[in-house]
């Protein structure tokens, strides 16, 4: 954790040193119920690896979402453990858990931006585990943290936004803002779920390479639920496949034929024509 | 980052907002200034802070000896009449103004006066219409429910017009066309669209009227705002708490009620 | 038309169980009984209810015209509610920030605190301004300190449920994101919430000013300062002359008001 955030301070523009260090993500017996009896997620067990881009596919329903919420706890899991750069993230609290989150950007699929604040505000928005209340109340941001978020908006096209509010972008504006605000928290992971889902075909292949480039810079590991398995298949290193709660494929997309799909989606009808 | 273009700074931001300064700094010259001009000082706060003390000590326990007890029922009882006859009358009077109110089924001039009066109606406070209507009526409960009647007319008035006037024509030119009447297209093509909601203004207005009953005493118009007047002229401190309880307590009690007996007519 | 009403009354029929139909009867009953009971009960004077239009007729008729040399006394009485009320709101509103914090659901997890912010609200809302002005001016004395405060506890009720509804009602995405980005609870509170209340604040908050101003306007019949205490010497002197002109003056500005806040609440939202 120290080595993290020394990081994080001494090197603004990125891990580009610190990837070698074991950014692996090792779930093991993961087990989430929203309902007493009726499992979510069962006891999946996974390592994912610390580099490159890992794409979770599976209908909707079938705990996607639940798996990658317990990495950042945004749920929490009935049991099992998560480990990850030391620690094991299911069992963290209060503010242990904040300043593992802080390490752990998150894309989402309504991009979840704060409609009424600038662009530029929300990409800062990222930096707020790293200062006190009080310095966000007075927008009193870190000069190094400004010039960076205006480099990253350089960088996905939206340098001229930066001081219109979220709420006058697009969709695919938002979520490139959304990717941003990920990378300003310097993470040593970034979790995806469904970045493109809300979005048309053509804009989520851009999309996903703007995720797929900014991460890749930075040697930051990615992992994305995603629906689309051609998007999966295109961008991901390695593919895992879920169905009812469990794994039932990881390998690399090269490896996937259309049994595993049949196993994770069922049915074929789908895949003819 | 001296590699990089001049890079941007917290200026480039978040550019400074003027109006919005000069907002912020208005508003503190102006709460400093008003409290001077009315003597709020923090000298007389620290006072009455001793003073708030003392009040409190005089205030509890809350007095409840029968005989205080039966003033302060019979005075509840007069409240709790005074907001149902209000309620009932204003209501009542309501409804024709609001129809009349209603910009799509009355000509201009008609809606115009109506809306004028419902105005008029609304503009004062209940207890300013209590203070005339002792002045006419004499002291006692009536002054007390002729000022809510006409709180009330205003209210519901206003929220019944403004029902009717977003309720669909489609249904109202179809009776219409049947060759009906002006009352038969009321009651066959209007009030069906705005009875449910006509239910919810009656139990806010009983709600509304509640609380300002325990009120209109003190200025004479009856019910436990007298006794409460009464009690805190006389110093009986511990009568006005439990006063004061008791319309809590009544209060969240309705609040209770209310929401069930939305729930039946939803 | 007797088919369309019939058939009108079957699917009404259909459509409410028994119980909601005892439910309503219930209601309807009760309502009647009450309003009988209330009529019955109540002591009115017939001869007074009879007398009522000519004693109204001789009252308005002994108003006018307005006695304007009392108009200094009203003008003071006037500046001062106003600043009452503005003062009060303002008071209101910063007190009614934390019990709103409080009684949001999606804030404040305990539902024994929840309780505890309603019970606070609903006192506030119960005791009428006029009521809270009299205690008031029992600890402070006569005046408009106790006027302000009597505005502001009153308004924390209205303001304090308004605004935890809006916080309760402001979209999990955005704070779900700073939550995940490891922010503290107050940055949260601050980037998270404070955006998406931001206009029901403004808004609750005029909304309360208008009504701030009107209530204020009586706080002087119990002696919490403003123009009600023009009123109240005028109409206990018997000088109606005096009291039509402050009755017209509080009419003038309450339109205004009303003018102002519509005005505002157009070019904000």
């Amino acid at each position: 954790m120290i080595t993290a955030e020394v990081l994080a301070h001494s090197a603004p523009d990125g891990h580009a040193g610190a990837s070698a260090s074991n950014r692996d993500v090792e779930i093991r017996n993961l087990r989430k119920e929203y309902r007493a009896g009726q499992p979510v997620l069962r006891d999946v067990s996974v390592t994912i690896a610390g580099k490159g881009m890992t794409a979770i596919i599976g209908p909707s329903g079938t705990g996607k979402s639940t798996l990658i919420r317990c990495i950042n706890r945004l749920v929490d899991p009935t049991s099992g453990q998560i480990l990850f750069m030391g620690r094991d993230l299911a069992t963290l609290k209060g503010a242990d858990l904040r300043a593992a989150r802080r390490t752990i950007g998150m894309v989402f699929q309504e991009y979840n931006l704060v409609e009424r604040l600038s662009v530029i505000e929300n990409l800062l928005c990222g930096r707020l585990g790293y200062m006190s209340w009080w310095r966000a109340l007075l927008r009193r941001f870190d000069a190094a943290d400004v010039a960076r978020a205006f480099d990253l908006l350089e960088a996905v096209g939206l340098g001229e936004m930066a001081t219109r509010r979220a709420d006058a972008l697009s969709g695919g504006q938002r979520q490139r803002v959304g990717i941003c605000r990920a990378i300003m928290q310097n993470p040593d992971l970034i979790l995806a779920d469904e970045p493109t889902s809300s979005l048309d075909p053509k804009t989520s292949v851009e999309i996903m390479e703007v995720l797929e480039k900014l991460a890749a810079e930075r040697g930051i590991p990615v992992v994305v639920n995603i629906h689309n398995v051609e998007l999966a298949r295109r961008f991901a290193d390695r593919v895992i496949g879920m169905s009812k709660g469990m794994i039932v494929f990881d390998g690399p997309p090269s490896a996937l034929e259309d049994h595993h799909l049949i196993e994770i989606y069922g049915g074929k009808g789908w895949l003819e024509g | 980052m001296s590699t990089t273009l001049p890079s941007r700074t917290l200026r480039d931001a978040f550019p400074a907002n003027w109006t919005v300064r000069a907002l912020w700094l208005g508003l503190v010259l102006y709460v400093i200034y008003a409290a001077s001009i009315l003597q709020i000082t923090w000298a007389r706060f620290v006072i009455g802070l001793d003073q708030g003390g003392k009040f409190l000590g005089r205030m509890w326990p809350p007095n409840v000896q029968a005989q205080k007890v039966q003033l302060i029922t019979e005075g509840m009882l007069e409240s709790l009449q005074i907001a149902v006859l209000a309620t009932a009358f204003g209501v009542l009077l309501a409804l024709p103004l609001g129809l009349i109110a209603a910009r799509n089924l009355t000509p201009p001039w008609a809606s115009w006066t109506a809306r004028a009066l419902i105005a008029l109606l609304r503009t004062f406070h209940p207890v300013i219409v209590a203070i005339l209507f002792v002045k006419a009526v004499g002291f006692g409960a009536l002054a007390g429910v002729l000022a809510l009647v006409v709180a009330s007319m205003g209210f519901v008035g206003k929220l019944f017009a403004e029902a009717i006037e977003e309720i669909s024509m489609k249904q109202v030119e179809a009776v219409r066309a049947t060759g009906a009447g002006f009352l038969s297209v009321l009651i066959m093509g209007v009030l069906p669209q705005v009875m449910a909601r006509f239910v919810g203004f009656i139990i806010y207005q009983l709600d509304s009227n509640l609380r300002n009953s325990t009120m209109v005493g003190i200025v004479g118009g009856g019910g436990i705002g007298a006794t409460l007047f009464t009690a805190y002229q006389r110093f009986d401190y511990d009568v006005v708490l439990t006063i004061l309880l008791v319309i809590i307590a009544i209060i969240m009690l309705f609040e209770v009620v209310s929401t069930r007996i939305r729930k039946v007519f939803q | 038309m007797s088919t369309a009403v019939s058939t009108g009354i079957t699917r009404e029929w259909q459509r409410f169980t028994l119980g909601e139909r005892l439910g309503r009867y219930a209601v309807y009953v009760v309502s009647a009984i009450a309003i009988i009971w209330s009529l019955r009960t109540i002591e009115v004077i017939p001869e007074f209810l009879y007398d009522a239009p000519a004693q109204t007729y001789d009252l308005f008729e002994r108003m006018w015209p307005f006695d304007w040399r009392f108009w200094p006394t009203v003008l003071s009485g006037l500046i001062e509610t106003l600043h009452t009320a503005t003062l009060g709101t303002l008071m209101a509103l910063v007190l009614a920030a934390p019990v709103a914090l409080l009684a949001a659901r999606n804030i404040t997890r305990s539902v024994a605190l929840n309780q505890l912010a309603n019970l606070i609200l609903v006192s506030s809302r119960s005791v009428n301004s006029l009521i809270w002005a009299l205690l008031f001016v029992a600890i402070f004395g006569p005046g408009a300190l106790a006027g302000t405060l009597a505005i502001a506890f009153r308004s924390i009720g209205f303001v304090g449920k308004l605004l935890g509804e809006a916080i309760e009602e402001a979209q999990k995405g955005p704070i779900e994101a700073l939550t995940a980005a490891g922010a503290p609870p107050m940055a949260i509170l601050l980037k998270g919430y404070w955006p998406q209340v931001e206009p029901s604040f403004w808004s609750v908050a005029l909304f309360r000013w208008d009504i701030n101003v009107r209530e204020s306007a009586v706080l002087g019949l119990v002696g919490a300062g403003g123009i009600g205490v023009a009123l109240d010497t005028a109409t206990s002197n018997l000088y109606w002359d005096q009291a039509g002109l402050v009755l017209a003056t509080i009419f003038t500005v309450v339109v205004l008001t009303e003018i102002v806040t519509s005005r505002i609440r157009s070019k904000i939202i």
